[in-house]
């Protein structure tokens, strides 16, 4: 019997890497464009793609809501005419490339589109499972606080685009904008931020009008 | 709870390495893990226990070592490690930009025991 050290520097990621790659090209030929919607539990990802979706009426949208349990997203999605399908996960914290490409087998992906991909609740994790998005769009909300950058650094690192939400809710709450700001600025040189408020709608049309320039 | 996962990667990887080397046994496994990654180690060892049951890898020893996250000083290009709620670089004061140091998250190296 021999003892023997083997060299193997083999990102763990990796597995999860190669699947998302394949999904975000079998997207890409489709003419879908895929959007990873992350954000904290109640930050307003559900009714942030509602008012994305109201102002896009000529687009055609798939919707992936991934939860612990429950469809209470997928309903509402649904009410507005929008295709959903409702990932449930056990417990699991994040979404990975698997099931996203397991869950796109529910949908007749004919014409061209945007999947929004309602990812769980979560600002750890879920910013480092690529799912084969093309871009990853933070909802951050006004209640949360401001050191949010500077206590998640990783998923405002990694977004495209980060939404801040519940603006109307400035005015009760101390949130200090040049925090908020100067903690993006040092982690994030390309990602626009837009303010919005999903309760009426503001702030949502330049939103779109970024979606539609990037869109594939 | 994503520790369950990420653990049958570790796995899956340690035994496939071990396989191609004529491996009988794996004895440990060390990995490394940078801090921003968010991984616990006591939690991978403890699915590491259940999930290496009866693979190549059972009762080997998870190894990590862990590496602190490092920002680059924008202004006079020197490493540091960040104070909580700034990014500002303790030499200059200038801003600090992330860097790909205290991401690390892979499988460094494996010992086995050959049949030789
Ligand atoms: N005041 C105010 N409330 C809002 C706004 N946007 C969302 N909300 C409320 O915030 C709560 C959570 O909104 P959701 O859209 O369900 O948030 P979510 O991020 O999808 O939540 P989960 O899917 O459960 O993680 C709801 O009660 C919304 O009505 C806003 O702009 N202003
Ligand atoms: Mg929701
Ligand atoms: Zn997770
Ligand atoms: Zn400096």
């Amino acid at each position: 019997m021999e003892l023997q050290r083997v060299e193997v520097v083999k990102n763990i990621y990796s597995e999860n890497e190669k699947i998302a790659f394949s999904v975000k090209e079998k997207l890409t030929q489709k003419g879908i464009f895929a959007v990873n919607v992350l954000g904290s539990p109640g930050a307003g990802k559900t009714s942030a793609l509602k008012q994305i979706i109201k102002l896009m009426p000529d687009t055609k949208f798939y919707v992936i809501e991934g939860d612990l349990e429950s469809d209470i997203d997928t309903q509402k999605m649904r009410s507005i005419g929008v295709e959903t399908y409702q990932i449930n996960t056990k417990g699991a914290c994040h979404l990975d490339a698997p099931t996203i490409n397991s869950a796109l087998d529910n949908f007749n992906l004919r014409e061209k589109a945007i999947l929004f991909v309602e990812n769980i609740g979560n600002l750890v994790c879920t910013a480092e499972f690529v799912i084969g998005e093309h871009i990853k769009m933070l909802i951050c909300s006004v209640p949360e606080g401001s050191d949010k950058p500077y206590k998640y650094p990783i998923i405002f690192e990694n977004a495209d685009v980060i939404v801040l939400n519940k603006c109307d809710l400035k005015e009760y709450v101390d949130f200090d904008d040049k925090f908020f700001y100067d903690g993006i600025a040092a982690l994030n040189k390309k990602a626009p931020v837009f303010e919005v408020c999903a309760k009426t709608g503001e702030g949502f049309d330049k939103l779109v009008q970024w979606i539609n320039k990037v869109r594939v | 709870m994503h520790e369950y996962s990420i653990t049958q990667q570790i796995v899956k990887i340690a035994e496939e390495n071990a396989i191609s080397n004529g491996a009988i046994k794996i004895e440990r496994i060390s990995l490394v893990v940078g801090e921003l990654s968010g991984f616990i180690g006591e939690s991978i060892q403890m699915y590491f226990d259940v999930l290496s049951k009866g693979t190549l890898a059972e009762g080997a020893i998870v190894d990590i070592t862990y590496v602190k996250p490092q920002l680059k000083c924008s202004k006079c290009n020197s490493f540091f490690y960040r104070k909580r709620f700034s990014f500002e670089c303790p030499q200059c004061g200038g801003m600090g930009l992330p860097t790909e140091i205290g991401k690390e998250f892979y499988v460094k190296d494996i010992d086995i025991l050959t049949d030789k």
